[in-house]
């Protein structure tokens, strides 16, 4: 009798109960809250109806032809490109050597230094956009895209600091020894054993850098002069009034960012993966 | 050349680029902010000045004193509405879902909002939630209401859900780390010792992930409380926060001084938030062990 | 022999104030395998990291041929080390891994190519230079390791613990493959272990340390036999420590403990209670009240235990002194024909002066509180 009832206990699937079904029903009406709005967004931007309500009207590519052929638009969106692309490089040129002195060297104030570094992620963007608009027309620079550029810089490059400086603390020091060991100086080493070693948390922190600066409203809000990136456009359009237009550049928008993310994603996940089994079990 | 002298140079090699960029762009201008909220206004701009007369203006002023109270109020609501929101989540995948790829692709759901474009799922509440919206629209064609309502949209209701809808992923993720890292063990241990279930969330799950819990809650807090853009575009007349008064200052009102006190009180408050749930995640883990 | 490197006074303090290495000066022959041998935490990777320039000592000095590079960094030094764990580049495959320092040094590509293939060929791996470090089993990215270490014909060879990544049975293999390659290339070989037998296998000299300063330095055998400290008799191999007491009996020296009297060597001129130091394989087992001849003592113990260990036994001895006398015994076809005595048996022994030896009973004991203490 005693096996048999053990047996069953194995084998026997756990009864689904009121509470777990409750939980479950629960946690797909939060799904539907966070994806309802975007479903929403696109809906619309394939509809005709010039009004977002219901019901639906019929399919249209309408808006996006127009979207495409709003030349506003387009500079807006090759601004945000230049924008988030010059973001980057200031990010990668600065946020590396942070990342690297971070992790290998001490010097006084380090902590003082490496709160100041996160700063601009952990404060209101405001904060840091308007304290360099004060900066920036103290010293008599006027407002352009290249004060916007070097905000996004500034506020985006704790990114690049973070996710690089926490692929070197995983990092083997001992491969930069063993290089060094072989001859080479430190800045071959750097280029040919460091840098292939750090390179997927740089590409995913760029991707992510970028999709942020591509969204970026409390900086730019702020330091933007004549030329108007792609969010401060959308901002300027919807206060005004609802345009199915928005729908559409918000679709392509929400498409190109997610599969951006999820690139940076992958990235930063096939590094760790290759990165462990080459380290025998100790 | 001596070891140590190697190593300066090398720093110094790697950290002068650094240092000047964060100096100049970062830690002066944060700088220029607090020397100018002690500045004086004067037409058309500001003189140098050291005195408080900006923050007395804060405080004494009801106006501004209302606004500050108000962020706060805001900032809570929409904390502890992005709380009920993502517990309950973070729950069932922690412990409800068995397969290990259905759990990733349902967190990465979760989170993926985030990325999505911040304007636009603000945006996208105006649209369902206004007068002309998806929300009347809806009802008058399934009958409920013959005419558009206006309750929606433009109150602080509208604001509270919109912020939470934004910031849900901030709250769901520490929350999900902080259940996954709890041992399965314990929980069958409290179990095996006779505790009923709500017992052993009560006593052991709910504790367990409080650091989780609070730094989700420190994130959604300082995120809330510094947004400008959501309180536009759907709060209405009687939505004003800090971040927004801010704004006018530096914008249209001109008058930075009092901006930048403002803006120096936001900082106090995102930063102090910060370190209280640091220190209370710290006493939290002493009590662990 | 002429000398390759010299270290002078080396002193090496590390952050809160730990004597890492504690003026520790030593010379490495040309063409030897040393073994630096201690347990964790006796400053022995340390030495050998200052050697390779991972470290800069505090105070004194390192001198390759002659030559000071005591402040030389790691590429400019003519020395290459094979690292714990092998820190293979995990983005590079064998082949580069093991070319990586002639790329560095400038070497064309054909002749890399070349000496990559006989370097592949040396550690028995020729067609596996494509693979990455992962797709290699950890005894094939050791050889790698040593590939890439040998490939630049150092002056010296580093060796942080090679075996520990290894298996029991794969370390056996390697030790003596190890061996070989060093008689082979010629070149000076300095290893550091925690492993005695591993050090007593591979070296030509063994130099034991202790918290931060050398205990011995000599030929495995020399340390083996004639160790000079308590410290380094426990370490190598199994031993005997036994509180006795020592006494002039006629023209000879004794040791006493228990029921048990053996002579000691004439010129020993030791008295009071002192810690008798036995090998276990040094004790013979002798027919019952036979004299051994030879000058050897002769005791009789009761058989408290036994132990087998495949080829040997391990015989505990109670002779009544404060623990009982260890012997170990060769399980051949002589003890067979004898006859193995049982628990309880009574059995002789005899122990020849030249393998007793007298330590310092405060030295062992403060050595016996230390061992408990790691």
């Amino acid at each position: 009798m005693a096996t048999v009832t053990l047996h069953d206990a194995g084998t026997r699937k756990k009864p689904i109960d009121a509470g777990t079904t409750g939980l479950g029903v629960a946690a797909l009406c939060v799904l539907a809250f966070l994806y309802t709005p975007i479903a929403t967004l696109i809906v619309f931007s394939f509809n005709s109806n010039s009004i977002t309500r219901l019901p639906l009207e019929d399919f249209t590519f309408d808006w996006y032809t127009r979207a495409l052929g709003n030349p506003d638009l387009m500079t807006a969106v090759w601004n945000s490109v230049f924008v988030g692309v010059s973001a980057v490089m200031i990010c990668l040129a600065i946020g590396i050597p942070t990342a690297l002195a971070l992790d290998r060297h001490d010097f006084p104030g380090k902590t003082v230094f490496r709160r100041l570094v996160i700063l601009p992620i952990t404060l209101p963007g405001l904060i840091t956009g308007v304290s360099m608009l004060t900066f920036f027309r103290s010293v008599g620079v006027d407002l352009s895209i290249w004060t916007v550029i070097i905000g996004h810089g500034t506020a985006l490059t704790a990114i690049v600091v973070t996710n690089v400086f926490a692929r070197l603390q995983r990092f083997d020091r001992r491969i930069e020894e063993a290089s060094a060991d072989l001859g080479a100086r430190p800045w071959q080493t750097f280029r040919h054993v460091t840098l292939p070693n750090i390179r997927s948390a740089i590409i995913g922190s760029s991707l992510i850098s970028f999709t942020l600066s591509f969204d970026e409203i409390p900086v730019t809000f702020f330091l933007t002069g004549r030329d108007n990136t792609l969010p401060m456009y959308i901002w300027s359009v919807i206060r005004r009034g609802i345009t199915p237009e928005i729908n559409a550049v918000g679709t392509i928008i929400v498409i190109v960012s997610i599969t951006l993310i999820l690139i940076s994603v992958f990235m930063m996940h096939r590094e760790n993966d290759r990165a462990g089994p080459v380290r025998p079990a100790r | 050349m001596k070891p140590r002298t190697r190593r300066l140079l090398n720093f110094w090699s790697l950290f002068t680029g650094p240092a000047l960029w964060w100096g100049t762009v970062l830690l002066v201008p944060y700088l220029m902010m607090l020397a100018i909220s002690f500045y004086t206004r004067q037409f058309p701009f500001h003189v140098p000045d050291f005195q408080f007369g900006n923050y007395v203006t804060l405080i004494a002023d009801s106006q501004y004193f209302t606004v500050l109270l108000r962020s706060l109020w805001i900032a809570l609501a929409v904390s502890v509405t992005t709380f009920c929101l993502s517990y309950p989540l973070a729950y069932f995948l922690a412990f409800k879902v068995r397969s290990n790829r259905l759990r990733l692709f349902l967190y990465t759901a979760a989170i993926v909002p985030l990325w999505v474009s911040y304007l636009l799922r603000a945006y996208t509440w105006k649209t369902i939630l206004g007068s002309e919206g998806i929300l009347n629209s809806f009802l008058m064609w399934i009958g409920i209401i013959s005419e558009p309502s206006t309750i929606f949209l433009y109150n602080q209701g509208a604001m509270v859900v919109t912020m939470a809808y934004i910031f849900t992923p901030f709250m769901v993720m520490p929350i999900y780390a902080s259940l996954e890292k709890i041992p399965r063990s314990l929980i069958e241990a409290s179990k095996d010792l006779g505790a009923p279930r709500f017992t052993t969330f009560r006593k052991i799950t709910l504790p367990l992930s409080m650091p989780g819990v609070l730094a989700g809650f420190t994130f959604t807090f300082g995120l809330s409380i510094g947004d400008f853009i959501s309180p536009i575009l759907v709060g209405g007349p009687y939505s004003n926060m800090i971040a927004n008064v801010v704004a006018t200052q530096f914008g249209m009102a001109m008058n930075w001084p009092l901006g930048s006190a403002l803006g120096v009180v936001l900082l106090v408050i995102v930063l102090g938030i910060i370190t209280a749930s640091d220190k209370l995640e710290r006493i939290g883990r002493i009590n662990l062990g | 022999m002429t000398s390759i490197l010299e270290l002078h006074h080396l002193s090496k303090i590390f952050r809160g104030g730990v004597v890492a290495v504690d003026d520790l000066s030593l010379d490495i022959r040309e063409g030897e395998f040393l073994t630096m041998l201690g347990p964790s935490g006796c400053g022995k990777t340390t030495t050998l990291r200052m050697i390779g320039g991972f470290e800069y000592p505090d105070a004194g000095s390192v001198m390759l041929d002659g030559r000071d590079i005591t402040n030389d960094p790691p590429y400019s030094r003519p020395v290459n080390m094979m690292f714990q764990d092998f820190a293979l580049f995990p983005h590079m495959t064998a082949e580069e891994n093991i070319g990586y320092g002639l790329k560095i040094a400038g070497v064309g590509k054909t002749p890399t190519a070349e000496r990559v293939r006989a370097m592949l060929d040396m550690i028995e791996l020729p067609g596996m230079g494509a693979r990455f470090p992962s797709e290699l089993s950890v005894g094939q990215q050791q050889r790698v390791a040593l590939a890439r270490a040998l490939v630049n014909n150092p002056r010296i060879l580093l060796l942080d613990e090679p075996m520990s990544a290894l298996d029991a049975k794969l370390k056996e293999s390697m030790q003596v493959e190890l061996r070989h390659i060093h008689d082979r290339v010629g070149i000076t070989f300095v290893m550091v272990t925690h492993d005695q037998t591993e050090a007593m296998i591979m070296s030509d000299r063994i130099m034991v340390m202790h918290a931060g300063r050398i205990e011995q330095i000599g030929t495995p055998t020399d340390l083996y036999d004639h160790p000079r400290t308590a410290y380094v008799a426990e370490f190598l191999g199994a031993s005997n420590m036994i509180p006795a007491t020592i006494r002039r009996d006629g023209g000879d020296v004794v040791a006493c403990a228990g029921s048990m009297t053996v002579r000691l060597d004439r010129n020993t001129g030791d008295s009071g209670t002192r810690s008798l130091f036995m090998r276990p394989e040094k004790i013979r087992l002798v027919p019952r009240e036979s004299e051994a001849g030879d000058g050897s003592s002769t005791f009789s113990g009761t058989v408290k235990e036994l132990f087998f260990s495949g080829n040997m036994v391990r015989i505990d001895l109670d002779v009544g002194a404060e623990r009982p006398v260890i012997v170990h015994r060769q399980l051949d076809t002589e003890l067979a024909a004898a006859g193995l005595p049982g628990v309880g048996d009574i059995v002789t022994c005899a122990v020849n002066p030249e393998a007793l030896k007298l330590f310092d009973t405060a030295e062992v004991a403060a050595m016996k509180a230390e061992e408990a203490a790691a």
